[in-house]
């Protein structure tokens, strides 16, 4: 498969705080690749190297195969990028914030007002093509905002958590609109710290954290790998339990209130504890990202 | 990252200040239409009739006749000044515009380029406007006087640069009272504008001489009043190193705010 992004020890610091501190990975054409991180984790930071928006301060970076030291403007040219603050025109009306960015890639005047009419369709906001960019809500901004990232007809869009502060409408919105463009077959990089973005829409996800990469892999197999099949959640669990727990040499995690035990086979261990140990307040589900990212990224509040 | 420079595409970046510009042009045209007519009403009526004449490079002339130019001089400069500082200040700052083009094949210095060209087009523009207007008072001399169309993208790009220098280091909005009132409020009173700088002491006659507006202003009148000599050659020159120095200052400082 043809790489798109080949990211090799990528290291950034501000002063001598390494906000990116040894980060590789590849991202093949087609695929949909996921950062994940705790807010601070490097995740921005990141993609902003790969967009060409911050200088490395080392480590080597190729995108499309082109060096992002010496070739950034035709790499950005093939890169939508759709950044985390809202960074449309209020200047400009919703139809000219899409006409005047396509004159920032060169697209010709023509080409320029057909490709906006096409993608206010496909953000369902032809009705809005007027509107001042600062009557419209949350949702519709970000809408906007994909379909500016999309103006140059990129082989490669960047997003930095597209749906954060969305109502669940807009989420799912902005998510079949991801999907949609999946299908076509564009080069996705995402960062979230959504786990639910992250599973419907990645094929592929690293968490980082302290500027490193803990793990990567497929949504699914991280979860089998690090958390199992499912996870009992147990509500005040008593001194018994938890020793009993312990005896077992079960995977778990006590947080006083809380204990979680992460299984292969639930279902049983489940039926045991139940009838063993709990009277109420004990839940058998099935392991998520989250539980994957909480695991390894700790439960500790971050800045 | 090795600068990739700057090339014509920092046109780009004009045209979307020319965008907005023309989207409310009505409201744009209004104040180089009305601040003459103001100035001339308050200091051709009002303060005119105290001072009469006044004798200009040996030779007298009326008063609204010395500052018209003059004014010209001073609307030039403001136009310029205030678009790269407090409006490139809110692009780059509130409306994360610069941002946004940075995702773009646009580089920084493009992007800045861009601002500061536009700054000395907007000088241009109400210029080219007050011209217009001041030109039915029959105070100012024509054809010499639309040498001023060029000059005041001369001198925009001269104003231009250096307040987009002060809007690369300011932190917040706020802080450009400090160089309106420090550099801008004195050149406006002290460059020749309103009196003959030799009346002033010596020392400030000179001082006066580092203000980019003394410069422009000498131009301006002497186009205004009909006359040219070489000597104007000097104070264009001023102008133009005025420029030099404050583009590249300009730029770096933006580079380092905004390149992190």
């Amino acid at each position: 498969m043809e790489p798109i992004i080949v990211a090799q020890d990528l290291v950034k610091k501000y002063g001598k705080l390494a906000a990116v501190d040894g980060v590789s990975f590849t991202v093949h054409r087609g695929e949909s690749f996921g950062l994940l991180g705790p807010n601070g984790a490097g995740k921005t930071t990141t993609i902003r190297m790969i967009y060409g928006f911050s200088p490395m301060t080392g480590g080597d970076l190729r995108v499309f195969g082109l060096d992002i030291t010496r070739q950034s403007r035709d790499i950005k040219a093939k890169i939508g990028v759709c950044q985390q603050e809202n960074s449309l025109d209020p200047d400009l009306t919703v139809r000219q914030n899409l006409e005047v960015f396509a004159r920032y890639f060169d697209v010709p005047q023509k080409e320029a007002r057909e490709r906006t009419e096409s993608l206010l369709r496909f953000i369902a906001m032809e009705h809005r093509r007027d509107a001042k960019v600062t009557s419209l809500s949350g949702g519709l901004m970000r809408r906007l905002v994909l379909a500016r990232a999309l103006i140059n007809d990129p082989d490669l869009i960047i997003l930095d958590e597209p749906t954060t502060g969305l109502d669940p409408q807009s989420r799912h919105q902005v998510w079949e609109r991801l999907e949609q463009l999946k299908s076509r077959g564009l080069t996705i990089l995402l960062t979230t710290h959504y786990m639910e973005e992250a599973s419907r829409i990645c094929d592929r996800i690293v968490i980082v954290d302290h500027g490193k990469i803990l793990v990567e892999g497929k949504p699914a197999d991280l979860i089998r790998t690090h958390v199992g099949k499912e996870v009992i959640e147990v509500a005040e669990p008593d001194g018994d339990l938890i020793r009993w727990v312990v005896e077992q040499k079960l995977e778990h995690e006590n947080l006083g209130h809380r204990l979680i035990i992460y299984s292969k086979d639930g279902e049983e261990l489940f039926h045991s504890i139940t009838t063993n140990y709990c009277t109420g307040g004990c839940d058998l589900r099935l392991a998520t990202l989250e539980d994957v990212f909480l695991k390894l990224t700790g439960r500790d509040l971050r800045e | 990252m090795r600068s990739v420079g700057i090339s014509i595409r920092f046109l780009r970046v004009w045209q979307r200040n020319m965008t907005v510009y023309k989207k409310v042009w009505k409201i744009n045209f209004l104040p180089p239409i009305l601040e003459p007519l103001f100035y001339l009403f308050a200091f051709g009526a009002g303060l005119g009739a105290l001072v009469g004449t006044l004798v200009y490079e040996g030779t007298a002339v009326s008063y609204i006749g010395y500052i018209a130019p003059a004014l010209i001089a001073v609307n030039m400069m403001y136009n310029s000044f205030f678009e790269n500082t407090y409006a490139s200040f809110v692009r780059m700052y509130y409306q994360k515009t610069f941002d946004a083009m940075l995702a773009t094949p646009l580089s920084i210095e493009e992007i800045i380029t861009g601002e500061i060209v536009w700054g000395a087009t907007k000088s241009f523009i109400a210029t080219a406007i007050m011209l217009v207007v001041i030109s039915f008072f029959g105070i100012i001399h024509f054809p010499h006087v639309l040498l001023l169309l060029p000059l005041a993208f001369v001198g925009g790009l001269a104003f231009s640069s250096v307040g987009m220098f002060f809007t690369a280091i300011m932190p917040s909005i706020d802080s450009f009272n400090l160089p309106i009132f420090l550099f801008i409020t004195p050149m406006f009173l002290f460059s020749g504008t309103f009196f003959p700088l030799e009346n002033l002491p010596l020392w400030a006659q000179k001082a006066a001489l580092v203000f980019p507006l003394t410069h422009l202003v000498k131009i301006c009148r002497a186009l205004g009043l009909g006359y040219m000599n070489v000597s104007l050659l000097y104070n264009l020159l001023y102008l133009v190193l005025f420029f030099g120095v404050f583009f590249p200052i300009s730029l770096y400082g933006m580079k380092k705010r905004l390149i992190k």
